[in-house]
């Protein structure tokens, strides 16, 4: 009977590599652990049932997970929140290198009026900007840092793509939809700054409160 | 013996706001004649070419890193008694170790001020 068992078990784990590869479906997996329990119903030893059980407690445990990743949406969690982070995350660094590039202009600007100064005034004024470029060394820092953040993030949509990929399209599909908020209350007008590519610009600003008139 | 203030001195970022803020810390220093270079492999076409008497450069730079230019410096006949200060955020103690077993001369932590700047420089070139 061992011997039967084994070759049906083996056949049938074969169909399912050549159907899907690596990325064998939860409910597939479910299923096998099924048969082999139909199995060996009827004749079973102490040990044996400990076994099903066992087994029992493991079809239960993939298929409340299978659910709970479901509820996560993880193809939403790759398209739209990580790129979402990101893409802010990348406008911090733009924002901050153009600020401080205003700032190191204009302190070159002061540093070249000390040459037209009394000598202890453009003294003064050379320690004042070199304050300023020191200062400045944030820049650097804070874009190295948000590079590290953004890896990190990078990292974690290549395992949510790989979830994804082991799900099929299921966890997709049966996922609950996120139907776009009504704005209800004041604090669903806080949506903080907005990316260049979405932010309306003061003239559309200007038109769009001109419409009322 | 005195410093030259004259010498040409390289430095390698790949932050061009930080080359800036060097060149400019330099400038208040004394030296005026700063090069750049935005990554390793552009400083070491620049030395091979170049006459430089120090080289101020970033570790994280891709596709050559600081600590590479450094080896290939330290590896040149023509280039390996050049002075080779580090200016990075790599802090860690494996960092440094890695960079003073490269033959690195001195190395500072970013974020930095003029006078660790100059301290440095001293105890590399000596006093200006």
């Amino acid at each position: 009977m061992a011997a039967t068992l084994d070759r049906d078990l083996a056949l049938r784990l074969d169909v399912i590599r050549r159907d899907h590869g690596d990325s064998v479906k939860i409910d597939e997996v479910a299923l096998v652990v099924r048969g082999l329990l139909d199995t060996v119903d009827g004749d079973i030893s102490a040990g044996d049932l400990r076994l099903y059980r066992e087994l029992e407690g493991l079809a239960d445990y993939i298929h409340s997970a299978k659910a709970e990743i479901v509820q996560l949406r993880p193809a939403e969690i790759k398209t739209e929140f990580i790129a979402s982070a990101t893409d802010e995350l990348d406008a911090i660094i733009g924002a901050t290198e153009g600020a401080t590039n205003i700032i190191l202009d204009s302190a070159e600007q002061i540093e070249h009026l000390g040459t037209m100064m009394e000598p202890d005034v453009a003294e003064r004024l050379t320690e004042i900007t070199t304050r300023i470029f020191e200062a400045c060394n944030f820049q650097d820092i804070t874009g190295q840092r948000i590079s590290k953040v953004v890896k990190v993030l990078k990292e974690i949509e290549v395992r949510v793509e790989t979830l994804v990929r082991v799900f099929g399209q299921e966890a997709d599909l049966h996922a609950p939809r996120k139907t776009p908020k009504e704005v209800s209350s004041d604090e669903d007008l806080l949506h903080g700054p907005q990316l260049a590519t979405d932010a309306h610009d003061q003239s559309e600003i200007d038109r769009l409160l001109a419409s009322f008139d | 013996m005195a410093v030259d203030k004259n010498m040409n001195v390289l430095i390698v970022d790949d932050y061009k706001t930080m080359l800036r803020i060097i060149r400019n810390l330099l400038k208040q220093l004394g030296f005026n004649n700063v090069d750049e270079a935005t990554d390793g492999s552009m400083a070491l076409q620049m030395l091979r070419v170049g006459n430089y008497g120090l080289v101020i450069s970033d570790w994280n730079m891709e596709p050559m890193t600081g600590l590479q230019l450094l080896r290939e410096v330290r590896a040149d006949a023509k280039m390996k008694a050049v002075p080779f200060i580090m200016v990075t955020a790599e802090s860690k103690s494996e960092n440094v170790i890695a960079a003073k077993e490269a033959g690195v001369s001195n190395y500072i932590v970013k974020p930095f001020n003029a006078e660790t700047l100059k301290m440095k420089m001293t105890s590399v070139l000596g006093d200006f």
